[in-house]
């Protein structure tokens, strides 16, 4: 799985690294960051999903295994 | 340090509202769909079935009080015009009988939840850096420790008023000592908070007379940070730079009130709101104590239940919205507590469910007016829980005719007599 940001929408909310900081960090704004690529390791998919999940500005698009391999094949 | 002179010949009572008055309309409801007012009791009793009423069937409900205003009631509705910031101002966000003069906007009254693009990203950027999680972090300890100390005043009572006697005091304290006003003003914080939110049905000179009064003490505070600057955000927004220069005095002074203002009742309301619902439902308080871990979606899901905020806007231009015909200068009601309560976004949205694990609700709003101390007030709202469930699990409702709630965009409960153990 990955995750992909958009920073165009996302207001600093925090819901993603209050409940995935796996995952999302913070700016010195309060703006969430995803960490390095976006992949997230199978141990933290289901906090990205709830993470994904619980942003009020549905800024973060969950990109499944089988997607990822579509893509690239 | 050169002289700061921005202060000091400033008639801080510059006439806001001299544009646009309109003789208050009062007296019950006729028919929500086309009369509706948030300041009549019956509303401020309980919203939600009107609101869920008028979503199923209007779902935009008109009136013609205020000058005229429309009420949103979908998820859909609020979430588009929270984002429209070119179809809708924030020029004032608090429905009265006054519009402040056009040419108020883009900054308006109160920077930045006042502001319109593009002066607003300055003004709001300002402040994100001082209410971060991170920065909010560091004043967890002294919350906890003040929440504690309210209740140890109320160890032995059989009956206490959880609105006056706690509520109220943890969001005050926090955000003066962030402010860097005395502690000991509290009891004229509530009077600035009520006219400012409640006093909001009165005549253009009424609420004019009112709000001078908070502009007077923040006058003040500002006069005593000049005189003795300190490390609080009082100093911090004298001294601060946007573009190389100082900021404008009304700016200071506008967003002083904003931070003292917002900051209070808001929270207040979240925190008596939250303890009213575990005091009127035993199951869900025997499970919070019983399984303390639920606490993180058990505050988010008592702030989608329960969200204390409404926001207002005023229409920019005439147009033709969703279905109803939108006027210049039209009030529009964004209700967020009544979007988080749409069905069409919400399963069981109705229900208080305090393991909710999906709960992407907009109790602080939504776009670029997002409520810049949310990180705040969930730290406050979920220390004042656990510190509450920790030392008074069991609790109920003392007397609940006895229950009153404020009245207008913000709710929440300003008595809550409860009985512990």
């Amino acid at each position: 799985m990955k995750v992909l940001l958009d920073s165009g929408r996302c207001q600093g909310h925090g819901r993603c690294y209050d409940l995935a900081p796996e995952v999302f960090g913070e700016d010195d704004e309060g703006y969430a960051r995803v960490h390095g690529d976006g992949v997230v390791l199978p141990d933290a998919e289901r906090v990205a999903t709830l993470a994904a999940k619980n942003c009020p500005e549905n800024a973060i698009d969950l990109i499944q295994d089988n997607a990822l391999q579509g893509a690239t094949s | 340090m050169t002289v700061d002179d921005r202060f000091a010949d400033l008639d801080w009572h510059r006439d806001e509202y001299g544009a646009r008055g309109t003789a208050p309309v009062t007296g019950p409801v006729s028919d929500w769909t086309t009369d509706f007012s948030h300041v009549e009791p019956e509303w401020s009793q309980n919203p939600y079935p009107i609101l869920d009423d008028l979503r199923q069937r209007c779902p935009i409900a008109h009136t013609d009080r205020f000058g005229g205003a429309w009420l949103p009631t979908t998820f859909e509705d609020v979430a588009a015009i929270a984002h429209d910031t070119d179809g809708f101002s924030s020029r004032s966000i608090i429905i009265s009988n006054v519009r402040p003069p056009l040419d108020i906007a883009p900054v308006g009254v109160a920077p930045p939840i006042s502001s319109d693009p593009p002066f607003h990203h300055g003004a709001r950027k300002l402040l994100l850096t001082v209410f971060t999680r991170q920065a909010v972090k560091k004043l967890e300890d002294a919350t906890r420790a003040y929440c504690h100390e309210l209740l140890d005043q109320m160890q032995g009572r059989e009956v206490v008023d959880a609105a006056q006697d706690y509520a109220q005091h943890i969001p005050m304290r926090v955000i003066s000592d962030m402010l860097g006003f005395p502690p000991e003003d509290g009891p004229k914080f509530a009077v600035f908070v009520h006219n400012a939110l409640e006093g909001i049905n009165l005549t253009p000179e009424e609420r004019v007379a009112k709000s001078a009064l908070l502009t007077d003490y923040l006058y003040a505070q500002v006069q005593d940070h000049l005189a003795n600057p300190r490390d609080d955000l009082t100093t911090y927004l004298l001294e601060t730079e946007v573009d190389g220069h100082k900021l404008d005095p009304f700016h200071v002074l506008g967003t002083m009130a904003l931070l003292l203002i917002a900051g209070i009742d808001t929270t207040w309301s979240a925190i008596g709101a939250s303890l009213w619902h575990l005091a009127k439902t035993p199951a869900d308080r025997e499970r919070l104590a019983a399984e303390p871990q639920l606490m993180a979606t058990a505050t988010e899901e008592l702030l989608r239940a329960y969200a204390p905020v409404t926001m207002a806007r005023l229409v920019k231009k005439d147009m033709h919205w969703h279905g109803v015909d939108m006027k210049a200068d039209d009030w529009v009601l964004l209700s967020f507590p009544s979007a988080n309560r749409d069905p069409e976004r919400f399963e069981r949205a109705d229900e208080v469910v305090l393991d909710r694990e999906e709960n992407s609700h907009v109790a602080f709003g939504l776009g670029i007016h997002r409520c810049v101390g949310s990180h705040l007030a969930r730290m406050e709202l979920r220390v004042a829980l656990e510190v509450w469930m920790e030392r008074f699990p069991t609790f109920s409702l003392a007397d609940p005719d006895g229950v009153v709630w404020s009245l207008g965009q913000v709710r929440g409960p300003r008595h809550l007599p409860l009985r512990l153990g």
